[in-house]
């Protein structure tokens, strides 16, 4: 019998609707893996107790001949930054340990309208605030691929389940590239959508002005699935666009069996020097490239004089903002109180926020607040806005001569757990390729583009379209896929590691 | 080099309510020092004639009906509560006044 | 409570300029809160909600809660602008002003920082000898309330000694707009008066406008009053700096914002003149003394951190819906006066008497609701005012319009005497129901029955037997010690007029 864990979301959706499976066995199938591999992944902080049920359910209403959703008993894990009226949200903080939401999350929501099965809540930096994970209050996850490496961040999770085969698709965030980098550093698919794309009601926000919710696949068409059920306007979130968004998944398709490469012009940004770039990375990427030069594609050089400044300003905006969000925490309403014996309420919550944040949250609460001062408002805060106009006329100017812009999605493979962890700002630096579409509010994909030949680690190729033109994403990514795949003969995850023993 | 000086730590401390021991401020100047000194650069090319821009998608007017809905019941309400009376929540003494 | 050094007034005024400003906030009374659609306490309809039962997600700061604009408050934002003569922004956006208290559910305030929704207006306002004085507006803002905290154990109930408080989110996230004006110079002597009409005028604007109810003791209105001295020069002399203000919270009545202000000046007068200096504070005001206590010192921890609301978009009005609301706006206060006083037919001082206690929006409310003009100014400057005075309160804090007309219009119908009107509104006043709840509860209409009023009467005559004689000599006043004896025997539940009927028309019947 095939391991209906190695199943695509869309093959395993096939199976469902043709009843040759059942949810159940799907669910079934995902639940042993975790409890077979996650011990060693720690890729969830919580497995739900009654996915069965849910996938019953399902099973008992298609049985019922009820019309249901493309992806109706397929397991999906939801990152911890999103919250959950069944299963604790801490987003992966202690302050916030066992809090229970008494409303889901938009996208949640929408997850369990389409019939999707929820397995379990998945590890992140806390408060996403992080590249590697290991901010966690609960421990880091690790790189399936190398369990010594990090899954990448602060979705590592969500990533790490996927690439486990734990689950076919996973939730994430990405405020600077929390989605799309874990996807490089574990051989997965990662799409940030344009802001505004996907509603962030009930994501327990980090920043909101760079926030946005996507999807994490195996495939392209998975993300694409994916996407379709969470996407589209949301009155809860007044930042949620109006607009009608046509089917990704149909996009995905178009790609892979189209020949949408040919004469499509794929910008490569001059001021990304290779240097900066892990020796393997690099060549990856120029791999890539060259594969789709094969199909037709143009590659052109393009000047984004500005993206230098953006981790800059991605690094005052960001605490600023979150220094502001994680306010909320603060030991009246929920989440963790230490008591002060004789102290004020005032004494409470700084105790409290001592004791329940870590020091990177710390860190950039500090900073924010520092950011936001009166007296350094301008010089911070505001010149920060300001490159962010300048970046996206970097981007305007781009996307006036290219179609797509490529880019390696980090500039390593995995580094080893606690390698980077004292040194924040080297751990900053690894997000400068993913942090202009969040300042831009453009969408951006990090998809597979082969191994590091140094050290047979992932890496993945970035790709980002003009705001609004996330099913250009899906199309090219798909194309892409498709050759690269073709090239290698299988999937890149079939030369991940066994994990667990059991396949 | 900035101006971060451990006093100006221990203040931010207190303006975002974080009890810090002697051993964050000392560790948190040092670190933020660097920082500071690294996305300071922003002024750099940030000159007047740039327009700042807060929202990566303009939108504008975007408003709700004034009509009721979304509400919590109280169980919802204090769901979390660390410690709650009356259907309230129950905080310890408060030492300043509002604002 | 150390007791505060006063100068007298009149010399304070000799020595100082007053120079006054307000920050006045108005709780809208939308259907629903400023960025939830959870019930909105500042809404008659939800007046009586219990804790706790008005919260949505965002009111409480729940994780992943995202704020969205109530349209209805934004367009009564644009109209109360439009009635104070601002501006109005073509783009206005909001901020967040951070700071932790635990009545702010989410530790920051979604409120307006540099760019207001109205900016730049006056209002007009009227003193008791109809002299007008025009107020400078600096600003108008949307912004939203806090929770409401309850501080327990300790003696006072206040937030000094208390042990625990109890926080109730129903309040939170309710829309507000602040009106801030500019400082407000020449006031001189006049300056508490001034302040008193101010609110009076900013109430009479809202309730005209039908964008709050506008009651003063539910924090439906809220006034902080900022009051400075700056010495006086001879003449020729460069004008001194404003001097250092305080700003006064938790003056919540009009006749407080008078004494507030002027003992502020008689205060600060006092340290002054003794070669002391004003802190820069806060002072809460105490009803009870008629004094005030200094509050918080203004510190750098006022650093309120504002940046732009990045969950909410600038709110952009169009030129079409800014006519439109300005279409619709009342009559400003000045114009109302001169059309109600030819309307109601009262004279100078009768118009002053309702004008001067802040009155005209009753009246007009009461006639609306089917009292007569003398009648309607009689209750409101009589009986209400009397029983206000007595109470330390506002008249309008007492009694509806709808409930004072419903009483005249019981008087009317012969259904009660003044003495038993003035007991209904003195039940409606404690709560007891409406005017005829109270009537039926108390059992106090007046005894219409004929036949019971003759046999009082002939009872009180059986024991004075010589009114009659007296009567049909023409001493027709002889009937009062009558009508007395029966007004007693009915406990007043009758009709004095019907019972002196009575009485003579028994007199014009022959002797038996
Ligand atoms: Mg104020
Ligand atoms: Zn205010």
């Amino acid at each position: 019998m095939t391991d209906l864990t190695r199943l695509t979301a869309a093959d395993l959706a096939a199976s469902l609707a043709s009843g040759e499976i059942s949810s159940v066995e799907a669910t079934q199938a995902h639940l042993d893996r975790i409890a077979a591999v996650d011990g060693d992944v720690h890729a969830f902080l919580h497995v739900s107790d009654h996915a069965l049920d849910v996938a019953a359910d399902i099973d008992r209403r298609r049985a019922a001949g009820e019309h249901l959703g493309a992806l109706a008993g397929v397991p999906l894990a939801i990152k911890d930054v999103l919250v959950t009226t069944d299963m604790p949200s801490t987003s992966g903080s202690k302050i916030l340990e066992g809090f229970m939401s008494p409303y889901d999350a938009t996208v949640v929501a929408r997850s369990r309208a389409a019939g999707l099965v929820p397995l379990g809540k998945t590890n992140m930096d806390e408060f996403a605030m992080g590249s590697s994970t290991e901010h966690s209050a609960y421990g880091p996850t690790h790189n399936p691929w190398d369990l010594d490496r990090i899954p990448g961040g602060s979705g590592g999770g969500s990533a790490a389940a996927v690439a486990a085969f734990e689950t076919p698709i996973a939730l994430g965030s990405d405020t600077g590239g929390s989605i799309r980098q874990p996807a490089h550093v574990t051989g997965t698919v990662g799409m940030k959508p344009t802001y505004g794309g996907v509603s962030r009601y009930g994501a327990i926000a980090l920043a909101s002005s760079l926030d946005q919710v996507g999807p994490v696949s195996r495939t392209v068409l998975d993300s694409a699935l994916l996407h379709d059920v969470i996407g589209g306007h949301d009155p809860h979130d007044a930042t949620s666009l109006t607009d009608q968004w046509p089917s990704f998944a149909d996009a995905a398709r178009e790609g892979a069996r189209g020949d949408v490469l040919k004469g499509l012009r794929v910008g490569v940004i001059t001021e990304l020097p290779d240097s900066g770039f892990q020796a393997g990375v690099s060549a990856s990427f120029r791999e890539a490239l060259d594969a789709m030069a094969a199909q037709g594609a143009e590659i052109v050089e393009i000047s984004a004089p500005h993206f230098e400044y953006g981790v800059a300003a991605y690094y005052l905006i960001l605490p600023a903002e979150a220094s502001s969000n994680l306010a909320k925490f603060d030991s009246v309403r929920f989440g963790m109180r230490v008591n002060v014996p004789g102290g004020t309420v005032e004494d409470v919550m700084a105790a409290t926020r001592d004791a329940g944040f870590g020091p990177e949250v710390k860190r950039r609460v500090i900073l924010g607040t520092y950011a936001l001062s009166a007296g350094y408002y301008d010089a911070y805060y505001g010149s920060a806005q300001k490159v962010r106009t300048l970046i996206q006329q970097d981007f305007e100017n781009a996307f006036s001569q290219v179609d797509i812009i490529a880019t390696p999605s980090a500039p390593t493979t995995a580094f080893r757990l606690g390698e980077k962890i004292d040194d924040p700002l080297q751990m900053y630096l690894n997000d400068v390729t993913t942090i202009p579409a969040n300042l831009a509010g453009v969408p951006g994909i990090s998809i597979p583009s082969g191994l590091a030949a140094e050290d047979g680690l992932p890496v993945g190729i970035q790709f980002l379209a003009p705001l609004r033109e996330d099913a250009r994403l899906y199309r090219v990514g798909a194309a892409v896929e498709a050759v690269l795949v073709d090239r290698w003969g299988a999937p890149l995850l079939e030369r991940a590691p066994m994990l667990g023993g059991n396949r | 080099m900035s101006e971060i000086t451990p006093d100006l730590v221990r203040h931010l401390g207190v303006l975002a309510r974080i009890q810090l021991s002697d051993e964050e401020v000392e560790q948190l100047t040092g670190q933020l020092d660097v920082i500071v000194d690294n996305i300071a650069k922003v002024s750099e090319v940030a000159t007047a004639d740039v327009p700042a821009t807060s929202h990566p998608v303009a939108l504008q007017n975007v408003f709700r009906p004034d009509v009721p809905g979304d509400m919590l019941t109280v169980a919802e309400v204090l769901q979390n509560a660390p410690d709650a009376a009356d259907d309230r929540f129950r905080v310890t003494a408060i030492l300043g006044e509002e604002q | 409570m150390a007791k505060n050094a006063l100068m007298d007034f009149d010399r304070a005024l000799e020595l100082f300029e007053p120079v006054l400003g307000f920050e006045v906030h108005v709780e809208l009374n939308t259907e629903t809160k400023m960025f939830s659609a959870a019930g909105n306490p500042a809404n008659e309809k939800n007046h009586a909600a219990s804790p706790n039962t008005l919260v949505a997600p965002v009111d409480m700061g729940l994780p992943g809660s995202m704020p969205v604009v109530n349209e209805e408050a934004v367009r009564s934002s644009i109209s109360l602008g439009l009635a104070l003569g601002c501006s109005i922004a073509p783009s206005s956006r909001f901020a967040r002003k951070n700071y932790f208290y635990p009545d702010l559910g989410k530790n920051y305030q979604i409120s307006q920082y540099d760019e207001p929704i109205a900016f730049e207006g006056q209002v007009e306002i009227e003193l008791s000898d109809g002299e007008t004085v025009v107020i400078p507006i600096e600003r108008a803002h949307m912004e939203e309330d806090a929770g409401k905290l309850t501080h327990m154990g300790g003696a006072t109930g206040r937030i000094q000694g208390a042990e625990y408080s109890l926080v109730d989110y129903n309040r939170a996230g309710v829309p507000l707009v602040e009106i801030v004006t500019k400082p407000i110079i020449g006031a001189e002597h006049r300056a508490p008066e001034i302040a008193k009409a101010y609110i009076a005028t900013i109430r009479d604007i809202v309730r005209g406008l039908g964008i709050s109810e506008a009651r003063m003791e539910r924090g439906n209105l809220r006034c902080d009053a900022n009051v400075s001295l700056r010495p006086r020069v001879a003449p020729g002399e460069p004008t001194p700096p404003l001097g250092t203000r305080t700003e006064t919270k938790n003056v919540n009545s009009m006749r407080s914002v008078e004494r507030a202000v002027r003992h502020e000046i008689q205060r600060q007068a006092a340290i002054l003149a003794a070669g002391g200096t004003i802190t820069q504070e806060t002072r809460h005001w105490h009803e009870d003394t008629g004094t005030t206590s200094p509050g918080r010192p203004k510190s750098d921890a006022d650093d309120y951190r504002y940046f732009p609301e990045p969950d909410l978009l600038p709110v952009v009005p169009s030129a079409e819906l800014i006519e439109e609301l300005r279409a619709a706006l009342p009559e400003p206060p000045a114009a109302r006066r001169r059309r109600l006083k030819a309307e109601w037919g009262f004279t100078d001082l009768e118009f002053q008497d309702v004008a001067n206690g802040g009155l005209l929006g009753e009246v007009e409310a009461t006639i609306a609701a089917g009292a007569t003009p003398a009648a309607a100014r009689k209750w409101w400057t009589g009986e209400i005012t009397r029983l206000a005075n007595a109470a330390g309160r506002e008249p309008s804090e007492l009694v509806s319009p709808a409930d004072v007309a419903a009483v005249q219009v019981l008087v009317d119908a012969g259904t009660l005497n003044d003495k038993l009107a003035r007991q209904v509104l003195e039940g409606v006043i404690a709560g007891e129901g409406t005017p005829q709840e109270v009537v039926d509860a108390r059992g106090l209409a007046v005894v219409s029955d004929d036949g019971a009023l003759i046999a009082a009467i002939d009872e009180a005559l059986a024991s004075q037997p010589d009114v009659m004689a007296k009567i049909r000599d023409g001493k027709v006043q002889a009937a009062g010690a009558v009508i007395g004896a029966v007004m007693k025997a009915m406990k007043g539940q009758a009709d004095a007029a019907r019972v002196r009927e009575l009485i003579l028309s028994r007199a014009a019947t022959p002797a038996e």
